[in-house]
């Protein structure tokens, strides 16, 4: 009992880690790429407007930024912690993978960070931009190694196990393993529209309090137009990678999908709630056949159910169905509601580009065309994206249980030998910490963005550089 | 006590333990310093508080990652040894981790919150550079005593927590000496004199007790003619620790002159010190449990990190190298313009 409560404590501070940290590189990921664009308008324009947008954003990104290093910290020294067991059988693997990220992308992001927010008027104006790509470069050369290694944790290959080790045989196939490449585009899809929106509802914002600046009209356009370009994309490539799911993870995809019994016409299920106990489903209404089409682009495709995981003990080879099942849905749905609004804001804005306050200027948007409604609906879809990729989190993570590496190692192998009460400490330690930096966070984020909307934000600068001649030259026109 | 070169599986394992003790000694100066900074807040008024953090904030970042890469080599080099090491270490290190995030946050915190919540921020910045330190010192004083875990050796590992914590208030206040000027440098110099028993009451206390709590140590640094050849690490230790002490007497220097000599010269006591703590231990990981050649992981892995390392390590250091030319000079308030 004891080794059990250990093991259900450790698994909640993991997830409870994790799914904080995770909040933050999905800012940063797309977000250091916004601040590389904004920097490169504002070089090719003078446009004051787009260092203002820099200005703002840059500091979000910098809180994210440390929010995600401090939390990242905290995980790698979790493995050994919580998980000891993991590194013991698979280090060989997974120790690499995790070097090359430290070597290749986080002192890179570290060191160049820097510069990136305090340098602009100590460097010339190429090594600023340079610095800016670095840090966007880095934080997705971060993202490329731990999905590589989530990845081959999922559907590992390339190894052979010596004594209870696994032992690397061929790296190749280890960092190009078979979900690698559908899930890091799913990520950085995630973050691009996570980003898409946060600046898309915190520009709402600001225009519901009244702000009409040229930095939130053009960072409204562009969140809105990276949203409704990303989305569509974002809901391929998850087929694909639901597909790919399918492949290697059968099991998964049926948990997903609510499929108990293998079989033909499988129902596209809108509505269930899984009972493990009674292994059906309850309250289900679905569309029949849909799923078989979905997955195996025929009506009466045939799709594995979870009753062929079970194993000959009668335990359950198969991952929790109700929380991989809802939160399937809740990704899903919020990615749809991204569709929607992106695209009716984009075709609004554009249908009514005659509306925009400079007649003569040729648009292709005015913000004016987006009625208040929506622009209402756009704040509470400030944090749409985090709920996504939480949500999509939560599918492929709980749905490799009970696996810790697929086919490899159970979660429960790996979990350190440590007295459950200890656990459960810290793991309230640590959620009383996260929801109070949670709250810090976004209510700074709402403060900086009545800050900007006051014109409190203006610009005050004291550059010795390139930047100067430039900026004071058109501030006079602004 | 060098590996053989012939043997992947005898030198690797040398090489890793090199690697990592080089971070973490890297990491010591440079967090340290941060720390220290952060350690000393609550005596510098509002003001210089902004200048403080104006000295340090383009550089915790890049100083926390060495932080990061030594435990991570850790990990990947010494898999069974991080279990072990980690497990035993289970509250401190948990504790170090909420004093890294609070001082992290608070630190970005600070510059972008409400300006009545700054005081706030500012004392979470403090304690959680304070939570950071003692635990890291605490940390090191259980490493000393062989992770063993009884009253005597908490006392040993509090003892050390403190000195640690002030031996960073020291580096820190060496670094405020170079990145100073006017009032706040001079009290700077006050802080690194007040400051200074710290390290050599920390120095001393674990050269002290390592060779008192394992006789293999004690034949180690004892031994003829080993004595004689070690010798130079005690007593260039404790010229060093004189020139310090004559330094912080009479500094600031006039014209600011090598106002950056207090930072290098306690920077050379730290790691002299860490040598010789490296010495003591080596080739054990664990103390007197587990060598690292029985930690180590498998050859081929280790290689393709180690081609990675000797790559990357260098143009690591070069960029490092960049920022703080880019930021060199006395600090001003810190601005993101």
């Amino acid at each position: 009992m004891e080794a059990l409560d250990t093991l259900i404590f450790s698994r909640i501070q993991f997830a409870a880690n994790i799914s904080f940290h995770i909040l933050f590189p999905t800012i940063t990921i797309a977000l250091g790429w916004a601040l590389l664009f904004f920097r490169v308008r504002f070089a090719q324009t003078g446009d004051i407007k787009w260092m203002n947008v820099y200005r703002l954003w840059v500091k979000v990104f910098a809180l994210s930024f440390a929010m995600g290093v401090v939390s990242g910290i905290t995980m790698s020294f979790q493995f050994g912690t919580n998980w000891p067991g993991f590194m013991e059988t698979v280090g060989n693997i997974a120790g690499p993978l995790l070097a090359y990220e430290v070597l290749t992308a986080f002192f890179l992001e570290a060191a160049f960070i820097g510069i990136m927010l305090f340098g602009f008027s100590r460097v010339p104006g190429w090594l600023h931009i340079l610095a800016t790509f670095l840090v966007a470069f880095g934080t997705t050369v971060s993202a490329f190694w731990i999905i590589v290694l989530n990845s081959w944790m999922h559907t590992p290959q390339g190894f052979e196990m010596i004594d209870g080790v696994a032992h690397a045989t061929d790296w190749f196939a280890i960092v190009f393993n078979p979900s690698m490449p559908y899930r890091f585009v799913h990520m950085l899809l995630a973050s691009g529209l996570t980003v898409a929106f946060l600046l898309a509802g915190v520009s709402a914002f600001r225009w519901l309090l009244g702000d009409r600046a040229a930095d939130l009209r053009a960072t409204l356009k562009v969140g809105l137009c990276l949203g409704a370009l990303l989305i569509p994309v974002q809901i391929y490539m998850g087929d694909m990678h639901g597909l790919n799911t399918l492949e290697h993870q059968p099991q998964k995809v049926a948990a997903m999908e609510g499929i108990w019994e293998t079989g033909p016409h499988q129902p596209l299920l809108l509505f269930a709630l899984p009972d493990a106990e009674a292994r059906e489903n309850r309250f289900e209404v679905g569309i029949p056949s849909v799923a078989s089409l979905i997955l195996t682009h025929h009506a009466d495709g045939v799709v594995q159910g979870l009753n062929d995981f079970v194993a000959e003990d009668g335990t359950a080879m198969h991952p929790p169905v109700l929380p991989v099942f809802w939160s399937f849905r809740t990704m899903v749905g919020t990615g749809m509601a991204m569709l929607a609004v992106s695209w009716l804001s984009v075709f609004l804005m554009w249908k009514r580009r005659r509306l925009h306050p400079d007649p003569h200027a040729k648009r292709w948007f005015a913000a004016e065309g987006l009625p208040r409604p929506l622009i209402w609906l756009l704040v509470p879809m400030t944090f749409s994206g985090w709920v996504a990729t939480l949500a999509g989190w939560y599918t492929t993570e709980i749905g490799r249980q009970p696996w810790l590496v697929q086919g490899v190692m159970t979660t429960e192998m790996a979990v350190a030998d440590v007295p459950a009460p200890m656990v459960a400490s810290t793991l309230a330690g640590y959620l009383v910490m996260y929801g109070l930096l949670l709250l810090a966070y976004i209510s700074v984020i709402v403060y900086l963005a009545r800050l900007a909307a006051r014109g409190q934000d203006a610009p005050a600068y004291d550059m010795d550089h390139s930047g100067k001649a430039q900026v004071e030259a058109l501030q006079p026109g602004e | 006590m060098l590996p053989d070169f012939a043997n992947p599986a005898d030198w690797l394992p040398w090489a890793f333990a090199s690697l990592m003790g080089f971070s973490i000694l890297v990491y010591v100066v440079l967090d340290g310093f941060d720390l220290g900074v952060g350690l000393l807040f609550p005596f510098a008024d509002e003001a210089e508080k902004d200048r403080m953090i104006g000295s340090i904030g383009p550089f915790w970042d890049a100083n926390e990652t060495w932080l990061v890469l030594a435990v991570g080599l850790l990990l990947v080099a010494f898999p069974t040894a991080h279990g072990m090491i980690l497990t035993a270490l289970y509250v401190p290190v948990f504790i170090m981790l909420i004093g890294l995030i609070l001082r992290g946050v608070a630190f970005e915190f600070r510059a972008k919150a409400h300006a009545r919540h700054k005081r706030l921020w500012n004392c979470v910045f403090f304690a959680g550079s304070t939570l950071t330190a003692l635990s890291q010192g605490f940390m090191l004083g259980l490493y000393v005593m062989g992770l063993q875990q009884t009253w005597a050796t908490f006392l040993f590992a509090a003892l050390t927590a403190a000195f640690l914590a002030v031996g960073y208030s020291f580096i820190g206040a060496c670094w405020l000496i170079h990145k100073m000027e006017g009032g706040l440098q001079v009290k700077a110099v006050k802080w690194a004199r007040d400051s200074l028993w710290g390290v050599i009451l920390g120095i001393g206390a674990v050269s002290l007790a390592t060779p008192l709590v394992s006789t293999r140590i004690f034949d180690r640094w004892l031994q003829f003619p080993d004595v004689f050849w070690l010798a130079p690490i005690p007593v260039i230790s404790g010229l060093l620790v004189l020139w310090l002490w004559r330094m912080v007497r009479v500094m600031p220097y006039e014209n600011d002159a090598r106002s950056w000599q207090p930072f290098a010269v306690a920077t050379a006591l730290f790691a002299l010190a860490y040598v010789g703590l490296a010495y003591s231990f080596y080739p054990y990981v664990v103390p007197d449990r587990l060598t690292i050649y029985e930690a180590a992981a498998a050859p081929e892995s280790l290689l393709i990190i180690l081609i990675g390392a000797c790559v990357v390590v260098p143009i690591i250091a070069g960029y490092s190298v960049l920022a703080y030319v880019i930021f060199r000079g006395k600090a001003t308030e810190l601005r993101y313009d």
